[in-house]
Formats: structure tokens, C-alpha cells, sequence
């Protein structure tokens, strides 16, 4: 078995125009339960930003309120400059691409069909220009020989890369991943983080939730540090990383570096 | 032993055992098949709409497929079926003609629908709510993450519960011999106990029984079937399994080394 050519990360983004992304005061209230206190984030186009933080501190929360499948409490969410939080989520959500921690694959479809399926769903594409961007996509997160199975005949490593390339099929202006890697076992991980930081290179935009912080360090033009629902320290990521300037930040990064 | 002598005639008298065979054969044993088909297959539909109902967001509609659920499996199938075969008749005769199979037809899908809702909807509850949001998340509409991805997923599951009620369809089907079918419309269970009153001898029930027995028991076995195949998984028979294990992760190529910690 060889391994299937890849034309390289740089061409999945070809087509897509990158947007900037600005959270202001983004709440979120679970009944009594307040897990986002006014939030405010941005992400320019075509950087990368993580969020960083305990679990429970409101991160994944955050980043599904950026494509409302949480709708924040109170707050504004800016795509390229134009308001969005009272906007069909339908049309949002085109615009915004998605990869989630369980991958979220259509178990009973093939793997190209996954990625079909909405391009056919949402992009109204014709079946031929479909399965096209389909495969291209594919043969550039290295799976094209997988096409024809099913989800579950992949490892955790490969549905993820599968995710990724349904996601960027979409053409999206911006990326979030929520905890991309955290249910892969530990030898699958480098792959997917591998073509993240690809895609960051590449020039897409994007908001990641993640607990690899060798990948924040490396991949992100901006790093955020969240605890208990609010944003308690930003910046570049050597100087968060090094010197981190709130007891919190520093209490977290003793226990996870 | 004269009990039993006389037991063995009642049922097993092979003078009477044989002779609604005809009858069966002729007719009996495919219009049960035809009836009890197509009403599963319109209790199919009516249950997709109830399940689609009864997931939905809305309070009314989940409201609504409750009441008709209750009120369908609640009933007996004899009363539901005589009161929808004799209450609809005079409005639908124009079009069926006198024809009682299409009100029995409908009243055993209504019956069946309750049921088959139900199984849907439990089958689509077991399905990992990530399914929607990543249909969500794409820019699916709710209504086409539900068609294309969420149900088709819970009808898979549910194969073998949806086997298990075309075959109660199949045994209420004998039911629809209150609404008075002519000849060559008898069912199996009508072409038995005409000819046990016929002869005055309960073989031909017993005849009856037996082409019921040759019909469900098969079924319950492709039940099992399904059941192990679905909780074992499928080969994967769609694609060449060839090396699967030796090819695992195809390393992409690295556009930057990523230090984990």
C-alpha cells in the first residue's frame, strides 16, 4: 500500500473568503446556571486564536454560541463586520464550518457521502460537482482511498480528518474546532493537529478550543484564557505561555504543562 | 383416551384438516399477505409523520401524536376496526363500491401506526443528538438533518421492532372478517372458520393456524437475525476490507512539526 498523494492543505481553502469574527459581551444563561459573563473576542481574518482553559470554564460554550447552536443570552456576534446574532441561523452557519470533539459523522453513509450529502443539502451543488469537490477534499486530508467505507471502519484520527474536510467543503469563512482531538487516542492526535496547523498556515481563519497547548503555542496567532465564564487573560502565545501575569492563568498552565 | 380420541378428531380429523386447503391457497393465505403488507406499509407512513411529530419542537404537535397514540393503542384492534369499517362506510362507498378491504385495509394501518410511531420515536431518541448539530452546524434546515441523516439512522435500528409488528399486523388481519368479505376476499382466518362451520369440525381452523405459524415464524427468526447483525455490526461490505488494519493512519505531510507536551 502506497500512501495517496496529497496536494497539501493550501489548496482546501482555495475559494474561500476568510471573514473576521468579534464577540461583544456574549452572555449565556442555562436556567439559573450563568456560564458566560459578556465575553468579548475577536478573531481577524485569516488568524488563528485559541481558546484556552479549565473544563467547565464556558470555552465549547462560547464557540457554539458563535454559530448559535447555543443562542448567547445577550451579546453581538460580528461575521466580517456584519451582525449576525438576530440572522437566520441557517445562513450563518454556511458561513461558519464546525468540527466537533465526537466527529459527528453519518454513520450510515460513506465517507465521501458525508461530505456529499450537505454540499448537495445546503450548496444545492449538482451530484457530479458534488462528488468532485468531495474527492478533492478527501485527497487533501489524505483519505481519498477511504471513500467508499463507512465512518466506522476509520480510526478516531481519520473520521476526524473526514470532519475537517466535510467542514472545509463548505467553503466556510471561518473555522471553530471544539476540542478537536481530545477523544482521539493519544498516537492519532498528531495527525489532525498536523493538518490544523495546515490550515492555520494556509491562512484560514479560525477559533480553536483545544487542550493541546503545544499546538496553541505553535499554530495560534492569539491565545485566550478562559475561567468561569469569563475571559480572564489574552495575548500572543509566548507571552502568555511564559508569562502569564494572572495567578489563574499560571495556576492552570502549572497543572497542564 | 376417548378425550384424546375425541380431541385429535375435533382438530387433527384429516377428512377436515384438508379440505379448506383450496381455499387457503386460493385465496386465504395471499389476502392476509396483502392485506397485512399494505397496511404496515400505510402504518409505516402514518408512523413516520407521528415519530416526526412527536420529536418535534413544537408542545401542540408532540401534544397531538400523544392523543392519537393513546387513543389508537389503547382501543381494541376488533372495536377500531369495526367502528372505522362500519362508521366510514357510507361516505366511502361511492368510491370503494361496497368494497369493505380498503376501510380494512385503513383501520389496521391506523392501529399499526400508533405502534409503528412509537417505535420510530424511540429509535430516533436513541440517535446521538451530535448527529442534528453537525446537520445543524452545515447549514442543514432542522427538517432535512431529521430526513436525511437522524431518521434514516433510527428506522435502521428499529428493523427488527418493525418486524415484530407486520407480524402482529399480520395475526389482527383476521380481524377484518367482521366487516363481511365476499368469497374470494376471505382472508385465512375467514376460509378456516367457514369451512369449520361448514363441516362442524375444527380442523380447518387448525389448517388455518398452521399457514399463520408458516408465515410469522420465519420472521421471528429474520428478526434475530437482523437484532445480532445490528448489534455486532456489519461487515463492511461496500468497500474492500483489504488491509484494513495495516493501513490505519496515513501520515499527512507534516506542513509543521507540532510539539505535544
Amino acid at each position: 500500500m502506497t500512501a495517496p498523494t496529497t496536494n497539501g492543505v493550501a489548496h482546501l481553502i482555495d475559494g474561500t473568503t476568510g471573514a473576521s469574527l468579534e464577540l461583544k459581551g456574549i452572555s449565556k444563561t442555562f436556567g439559573k446556571n450563568q456560564v458566560l459573563h459578556g465575553v468579548d473576542l475577536s478573531v481577524r481574518t485569516g488568524h488563528t486564536v485559541c481558546i484556552i482553559g479549565p473544563s467547565g470554564s464556558g470555552k465549547s460554550t462560547l464557540l457554539r454560541c458563535v454559530n448559535r447552536l447555543e443562542e448567547p443570552t445577550s451579546g453581538t456576534i460580528l461575521l466580517g463586520g456584519e451582525d449576525v446574532t438576530r440572522a437566520n441561523p441557517d445562513l450563518l452557519r454556511r458561513r461558519v464550518g464546525m468540527v466537533f470533539q465526537h466527529f459527528n459523522l453519518f454513520p450510515h453513509r460513506t465517507v465521501i457521502d458525508n461530505i456529499v450529502l450537505p454540499l448537495r443539502d445546503v450548496r444545492k451543488l449538482p451530484v457530479a460537482e458534488a462528488r468532485e469537490l468531495a474527492m478533492r477534499s478527501l485527497d487533501d486530508v489524505g483519505l481519498a482511498h477511504k471513500r467508499d467505507f463507512r465512518p466506522s471502519s476509520l480510526s478516531g484520527g481519520q473520521q476526524q480528518r473526514v470532519a475537517i474536510a466535510r467542514a472545509l467543503a463548505m467553503k466556510p469563512e471561518i473555522m471553530l474546532f471544539d476540542e478537536a482531538t481530545s477523544a482521539l487516542d493519544p498516537e492519532l492526535v498528531k495527525d489532525v493537529l498536523d493538518l490544523m496547523s495546515g490550515l492555520a498556515q494556509a491562512g484560514m481563519t479560525m477559533l480553536v478550543v483545544t487542550h493541546e497547548m503545544g499546538f496553541a503555542r505553535q499554530a495560534a496567532d492569539h491565545v485566550v484564557f478562559m475561567d468561569r465564564g469569563r475571559l480572564v487573560e489574552q495575548g500572543k502565545p509566548d507571552e502568555l505561555f511564559d508569562n502569564p501575569t494572572s495567578p489563574r492563568l499560571a495556576g492552570f498552565l502549572s497543572k497542564v504543562l | 383416551m376417548e378425550t384424546i380420541q375425541n380431541l385429535i378428531s375435533t382438530f387433527l380429523n384429516p377428512q377436515y384438516l384438508v379440505v379448506a386447503l383450496p381455499d387457503i391457497l386460493k385465496y386465504g393465505l395471499w389476502n392476509t399477505l396483502f392485506i397485512a403488507i399494505i397496511a404496515t406499509a400505510i402504518g409505516i407512513v402514518i408512523g413516520l409523520v407521528l415519530a416526526a411529530l412527536g420529536v418535534s419542537n413544537s408542545r401542540v404537535l408532540r401534544w397531538l401524536a400523544g392523543i392519537y397514540t393513546d387513543i389508537f393503542r389503547g382501543l381494541p384492534a376488533a372495536l377500531t376496526i369495526l367502528a372505522i369499517g362500519g362508521g366510514f362506510a357510507p361516505i366511502v362507498n361511492p368510491i370503494t363500491h361496497g368494497n369493505p378491504y380498503p376501510l380494512g385495509i385503513m383501520a389496521l394501518a391506523l392501529i399499526g401506526g400508533a405502534y409503528i410511531g412509537e417505535i420510530f420515536r424511540a429509535g430516533i431518541l436513541a440517535i446521538d443528538k451530535g448527529q442534528l448539530e453537525a446537520c445543524r452546524a452545515l447549514g442543514m434546515s432542522y427538517n432535512a438533518a431529521m430526513w436525511k441523516v437522524v431518521i434514516p439512522q433510527g428506522i435502521r435500528s428499529v428493523l427488527p421492532s418493525l418486524v415484530n409488528q407486520f407480524i402482529a399486523i399480520v395475526k389482527d388481519s383476521s380481524l377484518v372478517y367482521f366487516l363481511g368479505f365476499a368469497t374470494a376476499q376471505r382472508e385465512l382466518f375467514r376460509v378456516g372458520e367457514d369451512a369449520s362451520v361448514t363441516y362442524a369440525n375444527l380442523s380447518p381452523l387448525f389448517t388455518a393456524g398452521v399457514f399463520y405459524l408458516i408465515i410469522t415464524v420465519p420472521l421471528t427468526h429474520l428478526v434475530n437475525v437482523i437484532d445480532r447483525r445490528l448489534r455486532h455490526g456489519r461487515a463492511v461490505s461496500d468497500a474492500t476490507t483489504l488491509d484494513e488494519d495495516l493501513v490505519a493512519e496515513v501520515p499527512l505531510p507534516a506542513r509543521a512539526a507540532v510539539g505535544r507536551e
